[in-house]
């Protein structure tokens, strides 16, 4: 009935385990608690968790990504602990909660934290940038939502109900396998990210017929805003790298529950065959995470130096450049498993092709900041903090890519600074930008920006504490993963990391904190108009946040920047002819139901539980036919509707005072909110 | 800009890290990967050095610009030239051709130390090297002398300027074989065979260790690597010798068991054809080489 | 809110644009799906040396047996493009025998693999004999399950016709189904030419 699922699979077997298990029980409950008092399921059921709207779903990813971030943090921070004191004793975690703890940091950070965060920054601004209404497939797009959140769902629940794999986030087999991984952990592993990842490939279809399909008359490829271009760079990825993971992860699975012999050591296995499927997949996925930040900079730095992007068309084909590549580079992640010269060799002047179209870029973007009129806004300074401390990582990767040097460096601390100091100040940074630069768009009202300071801060020092002496760690041969250690030279570069990721820790809590004191001084940091930056693209031609519509009328394009045309010709915020009836997709249960029908699943799969497993499958496939034969799934709003939707929010527009960040000069001033009726 | 108090207070805290950490390095580092004891480690390092230089020339210009332009083109600035529109195609193309060029001079370098530093190439073509078949296990390391006929446990000692070459296996998870002093690390895997040649200059200790995470007993699966004298490595054979124990079938399964802080032992005496043995256990039919490397098969 | 009377030209422009839509988006993913396939092949292609002193493809594949499976599924694209004419012209009854028949070929497709599947697994090779193995079963069955998959929406669209008649959104998923029934056929045929020729010969 239960398949191997008994009362030993409570962390009884440690006290921080089980803490752990109680703060994430405790912790939903209270949740859970606070919203039955407030009387908010109803409301969260009917307009958020039921919504279709690719906006709620956008803000609804970009939640998931915050949650799992602390959850994520919290792993690493319990490492920096750890190797900060272990060193010729034990520390206070024992090996094999610590390997859980690797394990989980990065299963989470990649999966659960960096692509829902992209995913939900592309949902909320892409279709807006296009001057689209929706995405494509906006019951698809709620699929995924709620699929990935099954998958993080899976990895919260194994802190409480049997154990997280140990095996790392790539979990290379022999380890991974049944022989020695017997228990649930990598099974935990494989099915959060089988979840997470179907949903990642449907997202990415969506995304490149929405960005194909769906954009407004006038704008030609070459017009579309760059974030809408990593976009579809990083869909094509998505849809095309994934399957691969979704692959390897099954046949991972099918070794360890029908006893086959893909992976295994003997009886005709092939563990090496391994690695090379999970990396097609994991280098385009590196790009996957990065390419949405580079379009995220791209439009901070251009619209906080108050000019034009330098090097579009540079940036454009710099991007796809990029983007194919990526599926040309994996070997090097195992340079040192024997590969002859030639094929290491290939493999290395391939990866370091990439390092000519993203030096392009850095070199686009700096002088985009050239005779410029830069405000040292929050995302600007994430944007200023990427430019510098990315370089440094652009550097070690290159070494990396040297073969011999990598002989040296793989597998050592100085690989995981290395890939850190991509991904911190490379993706994390792109997303918090977008999130500060954005976040009027999504919720109507500016985050603070004192507080987005202090929190930049922490988290820009607290980045160079914490890996640059894991450069220097790799040098003194430290490998990664360490539970503790007998090298006393090492430990002062771990105190220094750990005092680094302290520091991130008070720009974590500063994060929430700027969040709190926003969401309290929301009135005040009020975005009136939809334009509180001064924006140069269309989806700030809306109104924030915006309409289920997004645009009453779907503008037409002529240029680049389309909006910043907009402005300067007058033709922003003007009240059409007349309003017509809008169609939109109505509210569905299926989103929510799929995912929930999706973890039961997986949780069923991890635990044996094969009747389980089989009725949910029926379930879903009942559920999908269900859904998938209903023509009628759209609502009308009446033209009389939108008329005064939009009357409403252009008197706004009109009475709003200037943006409170705008300089006092070098805009046109007809380009300026308030002065175009 | 002004800076807030609780983040003056976090970058003090900040900068008395960053002193410690530098009076640290100078006081007590230890850094084999870049003080090297042999022609490989070096090489490698060097070409590390080398290319990182080349790099500086687009990256120097990076952090200069970075920090004039964000000075000089600050809004308070009434001063700086604002010209919303410009752009320059010479720039544009500067920064296509320089990347390029530094690709191109990075790719050359590359393929000839690639090819140099292949692990399997044998140091020096005049010179019979030490073989030395390496095993790696939950969670120790088993060295075999098969000329000496004789074995060791998370030991391996070699005399200074003879190249060793290293068969590698692994009988458990993936491991990988590194001596960061002498460098070129790489994987052992069961059931296949890789290959790597190093060579010490001078007598020394060094330190050597699976990288390749493997479980519970990994942090301390650590080798002691010892170049010396040949009269000293003469002396440590015959210690081995003397030792009295033999590595047969029974003793390697007993060995084979995993253990973290395995004590080092030796063995007078190794079955023959042992590492053959360790790897074929994996396969009967599938003669597997690691990767492409062709002739590295499984006896 | 009320929503009963969608005002039908506004309604019939939206359903043509999502259509074409999906027609887009159900191309890319049969491209996704053929990633899946692709790297199963490459990963069969790998392993067919993993036989682990096993049986190997001359062993165990019959040519008959397997020309048998490719006939029926042959004959079955051929017939659901009999049901995407018989669509075309609006032939509801014809639509319906066609798919009738193309589902019924489906079937006798997927018994005949479990028969052979049975079969090996009953002389001792089974997915967990080898890696060679592993690697067929899971690449035959993966397009198997396709398969089957394929003939419930079969089952479904029937339903469809039958109750809706060929509306536009209906009309549409049949012609998707069609790419993804056509699709299985280009995948067996490398499966045959990949899997079962070089294995026998």
């Amino acid at each position: 009935m239960f398949g191997r699922l008994t009362i030993e699979a409570l962390p009884l077997y440690s006290a921080i385990a089980m803490g752990g298990a109680l703060i994430v029980v405790f912790g939903t409950l209270a949740v859970m608690a606070a919203i039955t008092w407030m009387r908010a399921w109803g409301y969260l059921w009917r307009e958020w968790f039921t919504s279709v709207d690719h906006k709620r779903i956008g803000a609804m990813y970009v939640i998931l990504a915050l949650i799992m971030l602390v959850r994520g943090f919290i792993d690493a921070i319990m490492m920096r602990t750890q190797q900060a004191i272990a060193v010729n004793s034990d520390g206070y975690l024992p090996p094999d909660h610590f390997d859980q703890i690797f394990s989980s940091h990065g299963t989470i950070m990649i999966f659960f934290m960096a692509m829902p965060f992209l995913t939900g920054l592309i949902n909320l601004v892409m279709p807006q940038q296009i001057g689209a209404r929706d995405v494509a497939f906006p019951y698809i797009n709620a699929m995924s939502l709620w699929l990935t959140a099954s998958g993080a769902a899976l990895v919260m629940v194994s802190l409480v109900i049997g154990k997280f794999s140990t095996a790392g986030w790539t979990a290379y087999p022999p380890y991974s396998g049944i022989d020695y991984s017997p228990y649930v952990g990598v099974d935990y592993w494989v099915w959060a990210v089988l979840l997470s990842g179907i949903g990642s490939t449907l997202s990415g279809i969506n995304f490149l017929v929405t960005i194909i399909r769906k954009r407004a008359p006038g704008m030609k490829l070459m017009f579309m805003p760059l974030f809408t271009w990593t976009t579809l760079c990083t869909s094509v990825l998505m849809a095309f790298a994934f399957p691969a993971v979704t692959v390897v992860g099954v046949l991972l699975e099918l070794d360890r529950v029908a006893g086959m012999h893909f992976f295994t050591s003997g009886d005709g296995g092939n563990m090496m065959n391994f690695a090379n499927l999970l990396w097609i997949w994991g280098h385009p996925e590196v790009y996957i995470l990065i390419l949405p930040a580079f379009g995220i900079y791209s439009h901070t730095v251009s619209t906080f130096s108050g000019r034009k992007l330098f090097g579009y068309t540079s940036l454009v084909w710099a991007t796809c450049a990029i983007a194919i590549l990526s599926f040309t580079v994996w070997l090097h992640h195992f340079f040192t498993m024997g590969s002859s010269a030639n094929v290491n060799s290939a493999f290395g002047i391939a990866t370091m092709i990439i390092a000519v179209p993203t030096g392009v870029k850095v070199y686009d973007w700096l002088f985009t900041l050239y005779r410029g009129r830069i405000r040292f806004t929050v995302p600007m300074l994430y944007t200023i903090a990427f430019i510098v401390t990315f370089v440094i990582g652009g550097v070690t990767g290159v070494l990396l890519a040297f073969p011999p040097a990598d002989y040296l460096m793989h597998n050592s601390t100085f690989l995981v600074a290395h890939f850190h100091n991509m991904l911190i100040p490379g993706a994390l940074f792109g997303y918090f930008a977008g999130l500060n630069y954005w976040f009027p768009k999504m919720f109507g009202f500016r985050l603070d920006e004192r507080w987005g300071k202090r929190s930049f801060w922490c988290w820009v020092v607290g980045f160079y504490l914490a890996f640059m002496p894991l450069y220097m760690l790799g040098f003194m041969g430290m490998p990664r993963r360490m539970e503790h250690y007998d090298v006393a030279a090492w430990q002062p570069y771990l105190v220094v990391a750990f005092l680094g990721a302290v520091l991130i820790l008070v720009g974590l809590t500063f994060t929430i904190v700027q969040i709190v004191v926003s969401v309290r001084r929301r009135a005040e940091l009020r975005d009136p108009t939809g334009d509180p930056w001064n924006g140069r693209t269309l989806e700030w031609a809306t109104a924030s946040p915006p309409a289920p519509y997004n645009f009453a009328v779907i503008p037409t394009v002529t240029g680049r920047d389309a909006f910043w045309t907009m402005k300067a010709d007058g033709t922003a915020w003007r009240r059409p002819a007349r309003y017509e009836d809008i169609l939109i997709p109505r509210n569905s249960a299926f989103g929510p139901l799929i995912g929930a029908i999706a973890f039961v699943l997986g949780f069923a799969a991890v635990w044996h539980m094969w009747w389980l497993v089989a009725l949910s499958a029926v379930l879903a496939a009942i559920v999908v036919i269900i859904r998938s034969s209903n023509d009628d799934t759209d609502r009308l709003l009446p033209a009389a509707e939108v008329e005064r939707i939009e009357t409403a929010w252009l008197a706004e527009v009109a009475a709003a005072p200037r943006p409170v960040d705008e300089p006092a000069r070098g805009v046109p001033s007809a380009a300026l909110p308030g002065a175009a009726t | 800009m002004r800076i807030s108090p609780p983040i003056r207070r976090c970058l003090a805290v900040a900068g008395a890290g960053a002193l410690a950490l530098g009076l640290a390095g100078c006081a007590t580092s230890y850094a084999p990967i870049l003080d090297p004891q042999g022609p490989v480690a070096l090489g490698q390092r060097d070409i590390m050095f080398r290319a990182f230089g080349i790099m500086m020339i687009v990256v120097l210009p990076v952090f200069v610009l970075a920090a004039i332009f964000v000075w000089r083109y600050r809004a308070s600035n009434a001063k700086a030239r604002f010209e919303p529109e410009w752009e320059s195609n010479g720039i544009d193309a500067l920064t296509w051709i320089v990347p390029a060029l530094i690709w191109a001079t990075l790719a050359y370098h590359v393929w000839v130390y690639t090819h140099a530093f292949d692990p399997y190439k044998p140091l020096d073509p005049y010179v019979k090297p030490l073989e030395v078949q390496a095993v790696a296990q939950d969670w120790k390391w088993l060295f075999i002398y098969p000329e000496e006929g004789i074995a060791s446990v998370n030991e391996i000692a070699f005399p200074a300027g003879r190249p060793v070459t290293f068969r590698i296996t692994s009988d458990t998870v993936m491991n990988s074989f590194f001596i960061p002093a002498l460098g070129s690390q790489i994987y052992a895997m069961a059931g296949m065979e890789t290959r790597l040649n190093l060579l010490a200059d001078r007598p020394g200790a060094f330190r050597g260790r699976n990288t390749q995470y493997s479980g519970d007993g990994f942090p301390d699966q650590h080798f002691a690597a010892l170049s010396m004298t040949a009269e000293d490595f003469d002396a440590w054979v015959a210690k081995a010798k003397a030792s009295g124990e033999g590595l047969d079938a029974a003793a390697y399964e007993a060995l084979a068991k995993p253990s973290s802080k395995h004590p080092v032992t030796y063995y007078a005496t190794v079955e023959p054809g042992l590492f053959g043995h360790i790897i074929a256990r994996y396969d009967g039919a599938m003669a597997m080489t690691a990767m492409d490397h062709g002739g590295a098969a499984a006896e | 809110m009320s929503d009963a009377a969608l005002p039908a030209g506004l309604e019939a422009e939206a359903t043509a644009e999502r259509i074409e839509d999906k027609a887009f988006g159900f191309w890319i993913y049969l491209m996704t799906d053929g990633v899946i396939f692709a790297l199963l092949f490459a990963t069969y292609v790998v392993m067919t040396v993993g036989t682990a002193g096993g049986p190997t493809g001359a062993d165990l594949f019959n040519l008959t047996h397997t020309f048998g499976e490719t006939m029926l599924l042959l004959v079955s694209s051929a017939t659901f493009g009999m049901a995407s004419v018989a669509a075309r012209e609006g032939d509801r009854r014809a639509v319906l025998l066609w798919l009738v028949v193309t589902a019924a070929l489906g079937v006798g497709f997927v018994i005949m693999e479990g028969l052979e599947f049975s079969g090996m697994i009953a002389q001792g090779a089974g997915p967990d004999r080898s890696g060679f193995l592993s690697a067929f079963f899971t690449l035959v069955g993966t397009h198997g399950a396709h398969v089957s998959v394929g003939i419930l929406c079969i089952l479904v669209m029937l339903a469809q016709i039958a109750a809706r008649g060929l509306t536009p959104p209906v009309a549409s998923r049949l012609f998707r189904l069609g790419l993804f029934w056509h699709f299985l056929d280009i995948v067996w045929i490398g499966i045959f030419s990949i899997v079962y020729l070089p294995g026998v010969l």
